[in-house]
């Protein structure tokens, strides 16, 4: 399924299938030269012997997975891994998703609410057509707020401006937020005074997935993590979420390059 | 860990005083004590190879093997064999390729040890094998790892194939964790004995640090693809991207009706120095630069889609095989400077002075008896230099290499845009926390008989670094020829029969 540059891919992975548990993450690889990219799973059924992930187009990776046709196969897929979701009753609990942010929490939240807790979301994107899964968070939230950054539907505005209003007039036991890092940081700040719990998911840089590299280490309480083994999720109170951000653009030139090297051998 | 010879700060093994004949060509001129006289193996020259990843030694021609050979004095107690891990018949083999039966040599060579390309290359000879033999009391060991090599390059050149009888089938099955040189050896030697394989590899291809780790320009990963595809006809089934702890654990192994298990996972948790300034853009774990050079094939970005920092001014952090594996790859990568610092004297190096010497030649400074003490990054964020302090050698200490101390104010700056932290590796705790009844060590390491591989799990055996820490590419095969006997004598073993285990 594709949406503009946001892309859905179910993938037949019995195995992985099995054993997945929401906030885990799969890594993939689409062939040969590909690189090895993490992406935390929408789904996982293992009935059908499927998995889910949904992301968003942003360089020649997903741009390969991006051509990849119903019947196509990814070359390589591991999984799954990562820790999963603590998933316990609380009270009260808000799950905030930014853009593609919202595959994710999507899981986390059906099983924060199939665990007893009031779940209040509040999804948002940039514009109307790039809200996903709307529905299915409404069926496992006790209220959705939906905002988009240029009012083309819900909320004209951010997130955060919501999860204000919810925070003054909610006592909130637990908060979860997937999107955008400097959306996570901005929830984990607005939260902090209030003393509400809240675990991100974060995606850095990684290439085995497995403790090898350490690419993907992460400061949390002035430790270093690693977000594939020890995450992908962490207290967001804790995480250095400015040097997340530095160590995200690493690569910030290659990527260009990349892509443009991609772009120019398909418009010969 | 990565590579094959040992972490900067662990090993504390007898490093052997000869010298190397490294470097030398064909053309040099023979000694006139001929005995004495060691056939260099023909190399391309550092100029040249500083800007490839092809392979840095080029291999003896025909000639230059027998001649070699015909230096071996044939002891009737060869100490080389017993300085061998995995005890291949030295004087045999060596006296074959007098012969020029270079088919029989390598026959030889494989009856004790399946991955002769690969050790060849990348064994630490000087502390095993040549460094007993006899030959080097009086001048230079007889080549045996170039002799190696050369019956394995020339098998494959020729295609010359393994058609040892093999055993029976057994109708056993035997799961191998992990694609290492520790598990390929079980691999070998099991389907030798009749028994089923299947090999669960994490990564995306199999061949654990011999992939991962060890770059193209030490050993072509075409090889290690070869001996893995010539396991595969032998009948070893090969799954990759299955993490065991994760993906299927090991008791779920057993409800598949494997019959034994083997645990080869390697070490491969990097450590970092925990000094300032550490999580800088620019500053990469040894494992993660090699794994993006080697596995990725990054160096051939953009054509590869991974990318690998190129810096100006590269520093790497420690002083073994890997640090220089790191550093040389630096080099072909386009650096213009290439430092190792290292804390301690040339002397404690524990990388072979082989690799020291390839790295020296290709332009790579040594900064001895120099210490990190934080890294100092620009306003992006990336690494730009780094404050180091100067040490003195002190007393020994437990590793019985002289302990280094910091001398009080000799703090300086170099200035660097690229960091490659080669420290050594410790336990990865993926499979051991996910498997209940498995006994580590304080380390994390599992416990296992080093005699046997057994550990606290009945059926379940472990061999190489996951067992030592880090350590070399021929013990962990040394770990893995063991641990395969062991299970052999577990399978076969009167009274276990297929029946009488309900199965």
């Amino acid at each position: 399924m594709a949406s503009g540059n946001v892309i859905l891919n179910e993938i037949e992975a019995p195995l992985i299938a099995k054993k997945a548990k929401p906030g885990q993450f799969v890594i993939l690889k689409a062939g040969e030269r590909g690189e090895r990219i993490p992406l935390t799973m929408a789904e996982a059924d293992p009935e059908r012997g499927t998995i889910t992930v949904i992301y968003k187009v942003v360089g020649k990776s997903t741009e390969l997975f991006k051509n990849l046709r119903e019947g196509d196969s990814y070359q390589d897929a591991v999984g799954p891994l990562g820790q999963p979701t603590h998933l316990e009753r609380v009270g009260n609990v808000t799950c905030v998703g930014g853009g593609t942010g919202v595959a994710v929490l999507y899981p986390i939240t059906r099983g924060l609410k199939g665990a007893g807790n009031r779940v209040i979301s509040i999804i948002g994107a940039r514009t109307a057509d790039r809200i996903i899964l709307e529905e299915e968070m409404k069926s496992v939230s006790d209220e959705l707020f939906v905002c988009t950054d240029d009012g083309s539907r819900g909320h004209h505005g951010f997130v955060t401006e919501i999860l204000k209003k919810v925070l003054e007039e909610e006592t909130l036991n637990l908060a979860v937020a997937v999107g955008p890092v400097l959306m996570m940081k901005l929830v984990s700040e607005m939260t902090r005074p209030y003393d509400v719990k809240t675990i991100v998911s974060l995606n850095p840089i990684m290439i085995d997935g497995t403790g090898m590299c350490g690419g993907c280490r992460v400061l949390v309480d002035g430790e270093n993590k690693f977000a594939c083994v020890d995450g992908p999720e962490f207290d967001g109170h804790k995480v250095d979420f400015d040097q997340l951000i530095q160590r995200l653009g690493a690569y910030e030139s290659e990527e260009r390059e990349s892509s443009m090297a991609h772009r120019c051998r398909l418009d010969r | 860990m990565i590579g094959d010879g040992g972490s900067s700060y662990r090993r504390s093994s007898v490093r052997s005083d000869f010298v190397f004949e490294l470097g030398r060509s064909m053309a040099e001129k023979e000694d006139v004590t001929e005995k004495w006289a060691r056939i260099g193996m023909p190399e391309q020259e550092p100029d040249k190879r500083r800007e490839n990843f092809e392979e840095v030694p080029l291999g003896y021609t025909p000639e230059m093997a027998v001649k070699e050979a015909s230096r071996c004095l044939q002891c009737k107690s060869p100490s080389c064999v017993e300085g061998c891990p995995v005890e291949i018949d030295i004087p045999a083999f060596v006296q074959l390729i007098k012969e020029e039966k270079f088919d029989e040599a390598i026959k030889k060579i494989w009856e004790k040890n399946r991955l002769p390309a690969v050790c060849g290359r990348v064994c630490p000879q000087e502390t095993q094998c040549e460094g007993r033999c006899v030959l080097g009391k009086k001048g230079r060991p007889i080549a045996i790892g170039n002799l190696e090599r050369f019956a394995a390059d020339l098998a494959r050149r020729e295609g010359i194939e393994d058609v040892s009888p093999k055993a029976e089938p057994s109708g056993k099955r035997v799961a191998i964790v992990g694609s290492g040189p520790a598990g390929l050896t079980v691999a070998a030697d099991l389907l030798a004995r009749g028994h089923q394989v299947t090999i669960f590899e994490a990564l995306h291809k199999p061949g654990g640090v011999l992939v991962y780790g060890i770059p193209e320009f030490r050993l072509p990963k075409k090889i290690v693809a070869d001996e893995i595809e010539s396991l595969e006809k032998q009948g070893a089934e090969i799954m990759c991207n299955t993490v065991v702890g994760r993906t299927i654990t090991i008791d779920e192994l057993f409800d598949q009706g494997y019959d034994a298990i083997f645990v080869g996972v390697g070490a491969g948790l990097p450590r970092f120095m925990n000094i300032p300034g550490e999580n800088l853009v620019g500053i990469l774990s040894a494992n993660e630069y090699l794994t993006r050079a080697n596995l990725m094939t990054a160096y051939r970005f953009p054509e590869y889609d991974t990318p690998i920092p190129r810096g100006r001014n590269v520093v790497v952090i420690g002083a073994g095989n890997v640090a220089m594996d790191s550093a040389r790859t630096a080099v072909r990568l386009g650096a213009e400077t290439v430092r190792i610092v290292y804390r301690r004297s040339r002397e404690e190096m524990p990388a072979r002075a082989a690799e020291i010497h390839h790295a020296e030649e290709e332009g790579v400074e040594l900064l001895l008896l120099t210490s990190p003490i934080r890294f100092l990054g620009d306003e992006e964020g990336r690494v730009a230099g780094m404050e180091c302090i100067k040490m003195e050698l002190g007393e020994p200490d437990a590793s019985g290499r002289r302990r280094p101390i910091p001398i009080e104010g000799s703090e300086f700056e170099i200035v660097c845009d690229l960091v490659i932290i080669a420290i050594g590796t410790g336990a990865n705790p993926l499979l051991t926390r996910s498997t209940e009844g498995l006994e580590l060590n304080r380390w994390g390491y599992i416990e296992a008989d080093p005699e046997t591989g057994e550990t606290s799990i009945e059926g379940v055996w472990a061999g190489g670094d996951i067992v030592t820490g880090s350590a070399t590419v021929i013990e962990a095969m040394g770990a893995g020829r063991r641990a395969a006997r062991s299970i052999h004598e577990h399978l076969t073993r009167e009274g276990r029969s297929p029946e009488s285990c309900g199965v």
